[in-house]
C-alpha cells in the first residue's frame, strides 16, 4: 500500500476550493475508491455522486487531473505519480455540492425531444422482423450510459454556455438512435436544425474522444444527422418538391 | 408542525429501476396520476448492471419452448418454494412483456431470421435469454426510461423515502426527503408500489450498487407487511476477486452460456464432477457434448457450468477450501479457450461479451480473448422479499401497498434462475402498476395526520443532532455489519455462527440508533448512510432470524450442520412480521396445493 495525493475540489454554488489530502492506495485502486476512503475515513459528509461502480451507470463523472473521467473507471496506477491528482466536479453544469453537479438540464432536453414511433408490428404478436446488420447501428447509440462527459466536455455548452439552444452530443445520440432504428417512423430533421441547434456542432470530435462507452458520435451520430439537416433543409431539388407537395416545414 | 412540501398521486411508486418504470407507466396508461421516485437519478438503478439476458419462452431459437418448459425450470431452480402462481404468471406472460419493449424503442440481438435472439443460460433448458451483448439491463432500463418520460408521470430524482405513512391499517403514502437541500416531501397516494430492489448492501463482497440497501423491505416491514424467504440470498457464482477495490463486481453468466468454462489450479474442469440428481439427466457427460449444446446442437445437453447458480458457487467455494483454488481466491473462468472451435474467436468474444471484455481489461489488466478470468461467489439478488398476492402483487397484510421485483417475494422460491429476475420486473411491475391503479380508482382518499409526519420528520432529522465523534462513523458501522453478515450469514451458514450474528446486530443496532453525523442536510452522504443503516439492519435481521431457523440446506440457503435437503421443509415458506412489542417474529407457512394441471406440468418436463 502507497500513500497518494489527492486535491479534491469542495464548495457549493457559491464557491470553493481544492483541499488536500493524502490517501493510502491499495492495488488495482480507481480513483472512486480514493474518494471513499476520504469520506469515510476524514469528511463524513464529502458529496460525490456514484452508484454501481463498475462503469456501466454513469453516476460518477468528474474531472481528473482535468479531463473529463467516470471516477469508477480510471485507475490510480495509470495516473503521473509525481503529481497530486485533482478531482473536480464536472464544469459545465451548475455545482451542487463538492463533486456532485446538478444534471438535470440533461432530463428536460431529452423529455422534449420528439418520442419513437413504431411503424405497425409486422406479426399479429405485436413483433418486427429486424435484421442484425440494420439493428447494429442504433445499437452502438444505445450503448450510452447518460454519464454527459460528452456534454461536459463540448465546447458550445461548456464555454459558450449555449444550453438554451444547442442540445449537446448525448441528445444528438440519442436523436440518432431513433432516426435509425429501422422501425420508427419520426422525423426528427427539423427539430435538429431548429430546437436542438445541431447546427453549432463543428465537429471538433472532443465527445466522441471522452466516451467511456467508446460511440463514435461525431462521426456516427452528429455527421449522418447533419447530413440529413441539409439534405432536407437546403437541397434545392427537395425544397422543390416540399413546395410542390404542400408538406413544406 | 415540520415544513415539509405534501404532493398528492393516485399512485405513489418508490423505486425507479425496471420494476418500478413498469409499474409507473402501466399505473399512468390506467389513467392514474403518478408520482415516481427515484434515490438516484433516473435511469441509474441496478437494473442497468444486468447483463445476460431477459427470459422468456418465445420460442425463436428452439421451438421446443413453451411457457410451461419455462414454468417447470422456474419451479426446479427454486427448489419447489416458489409461490406456484406467481411462475405460472410469469412464464406465460414474458413474452408479451419483452416483445412490447421493441415498440417502446428497445433492440435486443436478432437471429438469422430477424426475430429476437436467445441464449443459453443456467437451469433454462432452452435458449431462452433475449439480450443485448451483455448489456441487456440498460437496454431495458432505458427503454423504459424514454418510454415512461412521456406517459405523463411526474419524476422525484434524488429523493429518499425514510418512511411509509399510514392512514389507519392503510398505506397512505410516504415520507421522502431530497438529496440536495435535506428538503422533506409528503408524498400522498391511494396506492403505494415498492420497487426498490434488493439487499446486497448489507454483505461485504457484492455485485449490488449504492442503492440496494433494503429500503423497500425495511420500510414496507415496519409499516405491518410480511416478509418471505428472507434465508434465501443468492451468492452468484462468478464475481471478480481481483484486484481488492474491484471484488464482487459481477461477471455475467453468459460468459458460460456463450462456451466459458470454470477449472481450478490443476486445470481439472471441476463442475464434471459432481452433478445434482435433479439435473443428472439433463447434463452432458462430456466436454465435447457441452460444446455441442452451447452451439446449437439440439441434441446434446447442457455443460455442467450451466447448472443452476446456488450449486455452481457451492462448487467453487469447495475448489477454494480444499486447496485447488486460483491465486487470489477463486477459480478459474476461461472463454479463451473456444479458439479450439471457433477461428475468429477474439472478434467473437469481443462482439458477444463487449462490456466483460471492456471490465477486464481496464479494471485487471486481463485480456478474456487471452486469458482467463479469476472469479468467485458474489452476494447478487434477495430471492426474499415484501410477501403479495400472486396476481395483484399487493402485500398480505398492508391494504394499498404493492410491491414488484426484487423487493417482492415468492417467483424465485430458494433460487433463482439467471434472466428471470429481468422478466419478472416487468411482468409483474405492470401487474402491480395496474393493480395499484384499479386500487387507487376504487377506494376513498387517504388522511394523514400531522403527528405521523411529524414524528417521521424527527426520526430522519435525529443523525445529525447527536454527536458525530462518539462512534466510528456511519461507513465503518455498515462495514462491520457487512464484514458480520459475510462471514456468519453467507455462502455457508451454522448454528453458532447464526447465533453470533444475532446476538451482534443487536449491538449494532443500538449503536447506528445512537450514530450521529457531521454536516449539514444538503446533500450529505454521511447522514444518508446512517439512515440507510437501519434498513440494513432490519434486513439482515430477517436474513439471519429465517437462515437460523431453516434447519437444513436447500436452494441458496447452505448449512453446514445440515447439509442435506430435508423433505419436511419443502412444502414450508419462513414469514416474518413485526410482533405488537416491536420484536421480529417468524412462522411457518404451508405451500398451498399445487393445481392437479401444473403439478402434471412439473411432471411432463421430468
Amino acid at each position: 500500500m502507497k500513500t497518494t495525493t489527492f486535491k479534491v475540489w469542495q464548495g457549493n454554488s457559491d464557491g470553493g476550493e481544492l483541499k488536500t489530502y493524502e490517501v493510502e492506495v491499495d492495488q488495482g485502486y480507481v480513483v472512486l475508491d480514493a474518494i471513499h476512503r476520504i469520506q469515510a475515513e476524514q469528511v463524513n459528509d464529502l458529496a460525490v455522486r456514484w452508484n454501481c461502480k463498475a462503469g456501466k451507470c454513469g453516476s460518477c463523472s468528474a474531472e481528473v487531473n482535468g479531463s473529463p473521467k467516470l471516477m469508477c473507471m480510471t485507475r490510480v496506477d495509470e495516473l503521473p505519480a509525481d503529481k497530486p491528482i485533482t478531482v473536480e466536479p464536472m464544469r459545465t453544469f451548475p455545482v451542487v455540492k463538492d463533486l456532485v453537479t446538478d444534471v438535470s438540464w440533461n432530463y428536460e432536453v431529452k423529455a422534449s425531444i420528439k418520442r419513437f414511433s413504431p411503424k405497425t408490428a409486422d406479426h399479429e404478436d405485436g413483433s418486427w422482423d429486424m435484421d442484425q446488420y440494420d439493428v447494429e447501428r442504433s445499437q452502438e447509440f444505445r450503448k450510452c450510459i447518460e454519464c454527459f462527459l460528452c456534454q461536459d466536455v463540448c465546447h458550445v455548452l461548456r464555454d459558450h454556455q449555449l444550453h438554451d439552444r444547442f442540445a449537446g452530443p448525448r441528445h444528438y445520440v440519442h436523436v440518432a438512435n431513433m432516426e435509425m432504428n429501422p422501425i420508427d417512423t419520426g422525423d426528427r430533421v427539423a427539430e435538429l436544425r431548429e430546437e436542438l441547434g445541431i447546427g453549432y456542432c463543428n465537429i471538433t470530435k472532443c465527445c466522441t474522444k471522452v466516451c467511456p462507452e467508446g460511440i463514435t458520435i461525431t462521426d456516427n451520430a452528429i455527421i449522418p444527422l447533419k447530413e440529413r439537416v441539409v439534405d432536407q433543409s437546403y437541397d434545392p431539388l427537395a425544397r422543390l418538391i416540399k413546395l410542390v407537395k404542400g408538406s413544406g416545414d | 408542525m415540520t415544513q415539509h412540501q405534501v404532493l398528492e398521486y393516485d399512485v405513489v411508486v418508490i423505486g425507479a429501476g425496471g420494476a418500478g418504470l413498469r409499474a409507473a407507466i402501466e399505473a399512468a396508461a390506467k389513467g392514474a396520476s403518478v408520482g415516481l421516485i427515484c434515490k438516484s437519478l433516473l435511469g441509474k438503478a441496478h437494473t442497468v448492471m444486468a447483463e445476460g439476458g431477459v427470459a422468456a419462452a418465445l420460442a425463436n431459437v428452439d421451438d421446443r419452448d413453451s411457457w410451461k418448459v419455462h414454468f417447470a425450470d422456474t419451479m426446479r431452480g427454486g427448489h419447489y418454494l416458489n409461490a406456484w402462481r406467481m411462475a405460472e404468471l410469469h412464464a406465460k406472460e414474458a413474452p408479451e412483456r419483452v416483445r412490447e419493449l421493441e415498440g417502446w424503442g428497445a433492440l435486443m440481438d436478432r437471429t438469422p431470421d430477424g426475430l429476437i435472439n436467445q441464449r443459453n443460460f443456467g437451469g433454462h433448458a432452452y435458449p431462452r435469454l433475449a439480450h443485448v451483448g451483455d448489456r441487456t439491463g440498460l437496454e431495458m432500463i432505458r427503454t423504459l426510461q424514454d418510454h415512461g418520460i412521456h406517459e405523463g408521470i411526474d419524476v422525484h430524482m434524488e429523493v429518499t423515502v425514510s418512511k411509509l405513512l399510514m392512514d389507519g391499517g392503510r398505506c397512505a403514502g410516504a415520507l421522502a426527503y431530497d438529496r440536495e437541500l435535506g428538503r422533506f416531501k409528503v408524498f400522498k397516494a391511494k396506492a403505494v408500489v415498492m420497487a426498490t430492489g434488493g439487499i446486497g448492501r448489507a454483505f461485504l463482497v457484492t455485485s449490488n450498487s449504492w442503492e440496494y440497501t433494503g429500503d423497500g423491505h425495511a420500510l414496507a416491514y415496519e409499516a405491518g407487511a410480511e416478509l418471505v424467504d428472507m434465508e434465501f440470498v443468492q451468492f452468484h457464482p462468478t464475481g471478480m476477486v481481483w484486484p481488492p477495490s474491484v471484488r464482487g463486481i459481477l461477471v455475467t453468466e453468459g460468459v458460460r452460456g456463450e462456451g466459458g468454462i470454470l477449472k481450478n489450479s490443476e486445470g481439472r474442469r471441476f463442475m464434471f464432477d459432481d452433478i445434482p440428481p435433479l439435473y443428472k439427466e439433463s447434463t452432458a457427460d462430456t466436454p465435447e457434448e457441452g460444446w455441442r449444446y452451447v452451439i446449437g446442437d439440439r441434441e446434446a445437453r447442457r455443460p455442467p457450468e450451466l447448472l443452476t447458480r446456488d450449486h455452481v458457487a457451492r462448487k467453487i467455494v469447495k475448489e477454494v477450501q480444499e486447496g485447488r483454488g486460483s491465486p487470489h481466491g477463486g477459480a478459474f473462468l476461461d472463454i479463451a479457450w473456444i479458439q479450439e472451435h471457433i477461428k475468429d474467436s477474439e472478434d467473437h468474444i469481443k462482439k458477444k461479451l463487449p462490456s466483460m471484455y471492456h471490465q477486464f481489461k481496464e479494471l485487471a489488466g486481463i485480456d478474456i480473448t487471452k486469458e482467463p478470468m479469476e472469479v468467485g461467489p458474489t452476494t447478487h439478488y434477495a430471492m426474499g422479499g415484501i410477501r403479495v398476492d400472486s396476481d395483484s402483487q399487493m402485500s398480505t397484510t398492508v391494504p394499498g401497498l404493492f410491491a414488484a421485483g426484487e423487493c417482492a417475494a415468492g417467483l424465485h422460491g430458494a433460487n433463482r434462475l439467471g434472466g428471470n429476475s429481468l422478466s419478472d420486473l416487468l411482468v409483474f411491475g405492470k401487474r402491480a402498476g395496474e393493480y395499484a391503479a384499479e386500487f387507487s380508482a376504487g377506494n376513498t382518499p387517504v388522511h394523514l395526520q400531522d403527528e405521523q409526519i411529524d414524528l417521521a420528520v424527527q426520526e430522519a432529522l435525529s443523525p445529525l443532532e447527536r454527536d458525530p465523534g462518539a462512534d466510528v462513523g456511519p461507513y465503518r458501522l455498515q462495514y462491520e455489519l457487512q464484514q458480520l453478515m459475510q462471514d456468519k450469514a453467507g455462502i455457508a451458514r451454522e448454528e453458532d455462527g447464526l447465533a453470533e450474528a444475532s446476538d451482534e446486530l443487536q449491538r449494532l443496532k443500538t449503536r447506528a440508533q445512537a450514530m450521529g453525523t457531521s454536516g449539514s442536510r444538503e446533500y450529505n452522504p454521511g447522514w444518508h448512510t446512517t439512515l440507510d443503516l437501519q434498513n440494513l439492519i432490519t434486513v439482515a435481521e430477517a436474513v439471519v432470524m429465517a437462515s437460523h431457523a431453516r434447519k437444513e440446506s436447500r436452494g441458496a440457503h447452505s448449512r453446514l450442520d445440515y447439509l442435506d435437503k430435508d423433505p419436511e421443509w419443502g412444502t414450508v415458506n419462513l414469514v416474518l412480521k413485526k410482533g405488537h412489542d416491536g420484536e421480529m417474529e417468524l412462522r411457518r407457512e404451508g405451500i398451498p396445493e399445487i393445481p392437479k394441471e401444473l403439478r402434471k406440468i412439473i411432471e411432463e418436463q421430468g
